[in-house]
């Protein structure tokens, strides 16, 4: 399916998604952090969209906000799309787990919550992955500091 | 009956024939009459020749400098040549260490483990600039070791991102030069004082 047709119908979703595809390939379509757990479980139950299969799940840090970036894809219909949350609490980052949605989540938004800090609604079990667990702060943010291994330019 | 002429190089050398003694091989063949022959040379320089053609690397490839060292190995460099033989996958079976990548804060205890494994005399070629210093790519960041000599002491650095296989070769082939320099009299193991600081 082309991303035009794609969007026709998820802007059916909701009124407040942004959609774009500048610099991609695929169809980008930012969803509010309210709406994260709806819209996704639309995208897979949808009959004519049917994203079984989560391809790449993300963290982000823009700088002022922190997100999650998710790379959808349906292994049937053959179509791919990108979602975007962002939220904008850098003290406690909070947003709905997918796992219950496409269960691979589960790992990645270990991975997101290891490195970003971001807090995941209903995940089973929040943990450090790759990290010990006692580590102080999150290194993939853009303002984390460590004098011993890093320089500040 | 008896031993075979050939052996006695005073009687090849009156047959005309050429020796069978290396050209590298440290020490003098002096014919001795009566088809003997008396070698002269010193203990240290004998073992040194020894150990620096048959050195038995470590695999230890974190990223894509191993792909460089396996083309180093491959036939069409053949570090075989230079008495390198077989690279082994065991720390206990071999006697020289290519850190071929990236030493991370994990791999660190591991490297050094494998390096404690290693049966003494031993030797460590720091292969690419992650294993120098960190690297061009990720010296910036919380999990990156700025060299593995913070983990090891190292004999040989190679430059390159990653180094061509000639390079390798090169530090390679310095490493045997530096053997070959050894004195077992003044002999000092690399890792005593290393945790110290003593370079």
């Amino acid at each position: 399916m082309k991303n035009e047709d794609l969007q026709s119908i998820i802007n059916g979703f909701s009124d407040n998604l942004e959609f774009s595809t500048e610099a991609s390939e695929f169809l980008n379509v930012v969803v509010p952090k309210e709406q994260l757990h709806n819209i996704c479980n639309q995208l897979k139950s949808n009959s004519s969209l049917k994203f079984d299969y989560a391809f790449c799940i993300t963290g982000m840090d823009w700088g002022k906000d922190l997100g999650v970036i998710y790379h959808l894809e349906s292994t049937e219909l053959k179509h791919q799309i990108v979602v975007k949350v962002m939220v904008d609490d850098r003290e406690n980052p909070v947003l709905d787990s997918v796992h219950d949605i496409w269960q691979t989540a589960e790992f990645h938004e270990l991975e997101v919550y290891d490195f970003f800090g971001i807090k995941f609604n209903k995940h089973p079990k929040l943990r450090r992955l790759f990290l010990t667990p006692d580590w102080d702060g999150f290194p993939l943010r853009k303002d984390y500091v460590d004098e011993a291994n890093m320089i500040v330019k | 009956m008896g031993v075979e002429k050939k052996r006695f190089l005073n009687q090849l050398e009156a047959e005309g024939l050429k020796q069978v003694v290396p050209d590298d091989f440290p020490g003098k063949v002096i014919p001795g009459g009566n088809g003997g022959n008396i070698v002269v040379t010193t203990l240290d320089s004998v073992i040194n020749w020894g150990r620096s053609n048959s050195l038995w690397p470590l695999y230890f490839g974190t990223s894509c400098c191993a792909i460089e060292m396996m083309q180093t190995g491959a036939p069409k460099h053949d570090f075989s040549r230079f008495g390198f033989e077989v690279a082994r996958p065991s720390a206990r079976q071999a006697d020289l260490i290519i850190i071929a990548g990236t030493i991370v804060n994990k791999m660190g205890p591991v490297l050094r483990r494998l390096y404690d494994q290693m049966a003494e005399p031993k030797y460590v070629i720091a292969m690419g600039a992650c294993a120098i210093s960190g690297g061009p790519f990720y010296y910036n960041s919380y999990s990156v070791i700025k060299g593995a000599d913070h983990v090891i002491p190292v004999d040989v650095y190679v430059p390159g991102c990653p180094p061509r296989p000639e390079a390798l070769l090169e530090g390679m082939i310095m490493l045997q030069q530096k053997i070959k320099t050894e004195n077992m009299k003044h002999k000092v193991n690399p890792i005593d004082g290393f945790d110290e600081g003593k370079v």
